[in-house]
C-alpha cells in the first residue's frame, strides 16, 4: 500500500515537473522560432544562447506589482486564473508516458492513472478548461475581457463537438478501447492510427488549435479589437498563469495527439531494435527510449504549432464559426460515417 | 476511523458537500455565485457516481452539465448583466405561493422517498452495470428504442430552438418589406 502511494506520488510529480519544464521552455522555443521564421536572433541575453530566459521572464512575473481591480469580484478573480491552470494541469494524468517498467517483479506504469474512460476524461476536462476564462474575464467587471471571455467559451463549446465525433471515429477504428493506454497497445500492434483517420486527424489537430485558444484562433485575446481579451485587467503572476497555461495546454495537447494518432511511445522497427540490443520486455531503458520518442513527437507538434502560428493571420469572428459549425462538423460527421462503413465491410462490427 | 469505511466517509463528506453547495444555491443573492455553486453540486453528484462505480456517468455529468450546460447559463448571466441589487422584490403574496409550492413539493418527494425501503439494494462499489461498455449494450439492446425517441426529442427541441431564434428576423424582413 505504502510502495504503491509512493510510486504514484513520484509520478505525479515527475508528470507535473515534466509539464511544468517542458512549457517553460516551449516559451523559449516560440520565441526562438518566430525568430528563425522572422529572420531575427530572438532572445539571446540571458544564459548560453537565452537558455536562462524563461526563469527571467518567471521572476520578472512574480516581482511586477500585483492589481486587483476595485470593481472587480476578488474572489472570483482569483479563481479564473487558478482555475485555468489547474484544468490545463489536470489532462496530463491519463497520458501514457513509456512501456510499463518492471522493477523487482512489480509492474508499474508510466502513467498517473488508466482510467477506461480515458478519453472522455480529456473531453470532460476540455470543457471545464473554459470556466478559467470565463470567470476570470467576467470578474474583471470589463467590457473588453467579458467579451473575450464570451468569445473563448463560445469557441470552445464549438470546437469540442467535432473533436468530440473525430474522437468517436478513432475509437471505432482502433479497437473500441477508452482507455488511453489500451489505445497506445493497439498501435503496437498494428500500425499508428493516423493511417486510417488521416482525415479524423486533421479535424482532431484543427480543433486542438482552437482548444489551446492558439493564433489563428487566439480571439479571445485578439488585441487589435479587445486590447488584452479576458485577461486585460490581470497583472504579475495572475496573467503569468494564464499565459503559461497556455503553453501547457500546447504540451499537453501535443502529447495527446502523439498518443491518439502516432502511436504514443511506439515507433517503427521498434521491436527490432530491441531485439537487436538485447532489450528484454520491461526493461527501463525500452522505456527511456520510448519516452524519447514520444518527447520527439510531441515536440514536432509544438514546432507545428508554432510555424502556424507565426505563419497564419487570426480569423474574423464569424470565419471562426463557420468553419466550426459548416465546415468541420459536417466533415467530421462524414469521417464518422466512413469510418464505420469501412469497419462494417472489414467486418469488426456486428449488428 | 471512527468504524466507517473509506467509502463511507467519502460518500458522507460529498453529500454533504452537495447539500451544501444545493443550499448556497439557493440562498445566494448574486446570479453568477448562484450558478457556480450549482456546478459545485454537480461535481459532487459526480463523485457519487464514481463510488458506484459508473464512471461513464460520472464523466459524462460533468462533461454536459457543468461542461456544456451551464456554461451556457453563465454566459447568458454575464451577458444580461444580472446584478443582486438589481433583482426585483417579489409580491408577499407570491413569496407565500412560492413558499406553499415548494412545501408541497417537498411533502411528495418525502412520500415517494417512504417506499425506499422496499427496494431491492443494488451493490455499488464492486458492480460492473455502469462502465460503457455495459451501459452501451444494454442501451442499443434492451433499451434501444426508448433511446431512440428520446433521441427525436432532442432533435425536435434543437429545430425548435432554431426556429424561436430565427422568427425575430423573417418578422424584421417582413416589416421592412411591407
Amino acid at each position: 500500500m505504502i510502495a504503491f502511494v509512493i510510486y504514484k506520488a513520484i509520478m505525479c510529480a515527475a508528470v507535473f515537473l515534466i509539464c511544468l519544464g517542458a512549457a517553460a521552455y516551449a516559451t523559449l522555443w516560440e520565441r526562438k522560432f518566430a525568430a528563425f521564421l522572422q529572420d531575427r536572433k530572438g532572445p539571446s541575453r540571458a544564459g548560453w544562447g537565452g537558455l536562462l530566459q524563461p526563469l527571467a521572464d518567471g521572476v520578472k512575473m512574480f516581482m511586477k506589482e500585483e492589481i486587483i481591480p476595485n470593481v472587480s469580484n476578488r474572489a472570483l478573480f482569483i479563481l479564473g486564473p487558478s482555475l485555468f491552470m489547474i484544468t490545463a494541469v489536470v489532462t496530463s494524468a491519463v497520458v501514457p508516458w513509456a512501456k510499463p517498467v518492471n522493477i523487482g517483479g512489480h509492474i508499474y506504469d508510466m502513467q498517473i492513472t488508466d482510467i477506461n474512460i480515458g478519453v472522455i476524461y480529456l473531453l470532460g476536462v476540455a470543457s471545464i478548461g473554459v470556466y478559467g476564462i470565463m470567470i476570470g474575464g467576467w470578474a474583471s467587471n470589463n467590457k473588453f475581457a467579458l467579451l473575450g471571455a464570451v468569445r473563448a467559451s463560445s469557441q470552445m463549446i464549438s470546437y469540442e463537438i467535432p473533436m468530440g465525433i473525430a474522437l468517436i471515429a478513432l475509437i471505432i477504428s482502433s479497437g473500441g478501447s477508452l482507455s488511453l493506454k489500451e489505445i497506445v497497445e493497439e498501435q503496437d500492434l498494428h500500425y499508428a492510427n493516423i493511417v486510417c483517420q488521416p482525415l479524423g486527424f486533421l479535424i482532431f489537430f484543427i480543433c486542438a488549435l482552437a482548444e489551446t485558444n492558439r493564433a489563428p484562433f487566439d480571439l479571445p485575446e485578439c488585441e487589435t479589437e479587445l486590447v488584452g481579451g479576458y485577461h486585460t485587467e490581470y497583472s504579475s503572476m495572475k496573467l503569468g498563469l494564464f499565459l503559461f497555461a497556455e503553453y501547457i495546454n500546447m504540451f499537453i495537447s501535443s502529447a495527446v495527439i502523439a498518443t491518439l494518432y502516432f502511436g504514443g511511445y511506439n515507433f517503427p522497427f521498434a521491436h527490432e531494435l530491441y531485439a537487436k540490443l538485447g532489450l528484454a520486455d520491461g526493461s527501463v531503458w525500452i522505456s527511456l527510449i520510448g519516452f524519447g520518442a514520444l518527447m520527439t513527437k510531441i515536440f514536432g507538434f509544438i514546432c507545428l504549432f508554432m510555424w502556424i502560428r507565426w505563419t497564419l493571420p487570426r480569423f474574423r469572428y464569424d470565419q471562426l464559426m463557420n468553419l466550426g459549425w459548416k465546415t468541420l462538423l459536417p466533415l467530421s460527421l462524414f469521417n464518422l460515417l466512413l469510418t464505420v462503413a469501412i469497419e462494417y465491410f472489414r467486418g469488426n462490427i456486428h449488428f | 476511523m471512527l468504524g466507517f469505511t473509506i467509502t463511507q466517509w467519502l460518500f458522507g463528506t460529498l453529500s454533504l458537500m452537495a447539500i451544501m453547495f444545493a443550499l448556497m444555491m439557493v440562498f445566494t443573492r448574486s446570479p453568477v455565485n448562484s450558478a457556480l455553486y450549482l456546478i459545485m453540486t454537480f461535481f459532487c453528484i459526480a463523485g457519487h457516481y464514481l463510488l458506484l462505480n459508473a464512471q461513464f456517468l460520472a464523466v459524462v455529468q460533468i462533461v454536459v452539465y457543468a461542461g456544456a450546460i451551464m456554461v451556457l447559463f453563465l454566459y447568458i448571466i454575464m451577458l444580461m448583466n444580472l446584478n443582486a441589487d438589481e433583482e426585483p422584490r417579489k409580491h408577499v403574496l407570491t413569496r407565500a405561493i412560492a413558499a406553499i409550492i415548494g412545501g408541497m413539493l417537498l411533502f411528495v418527494m418525502i412520500g415517494a422517498l417512504r417506499g425506499a425501503e422496499q427496494l431491492q439494494m443494488v451493490q455499488g462499489g464492486a458492480s460492473q452495470i455502469g462502465l460503457v461498455k455495459n451501459l452501451g449494450k444494454v442501451l442499443f439492446t434492451e433499451f434501444l428504442f426508448p433511446f431512440e425517441i428520446a433521441s427525436v426529442l432532442l432533435l425536435a427541441a434543437l429545430v425548435g430552438a432554431i426556429m424561436i431564434g430565427k422568427r425575430d428576423t423573417n418578422i424584421n424582413s417582413k416589416e421592412t418589406t411591407n
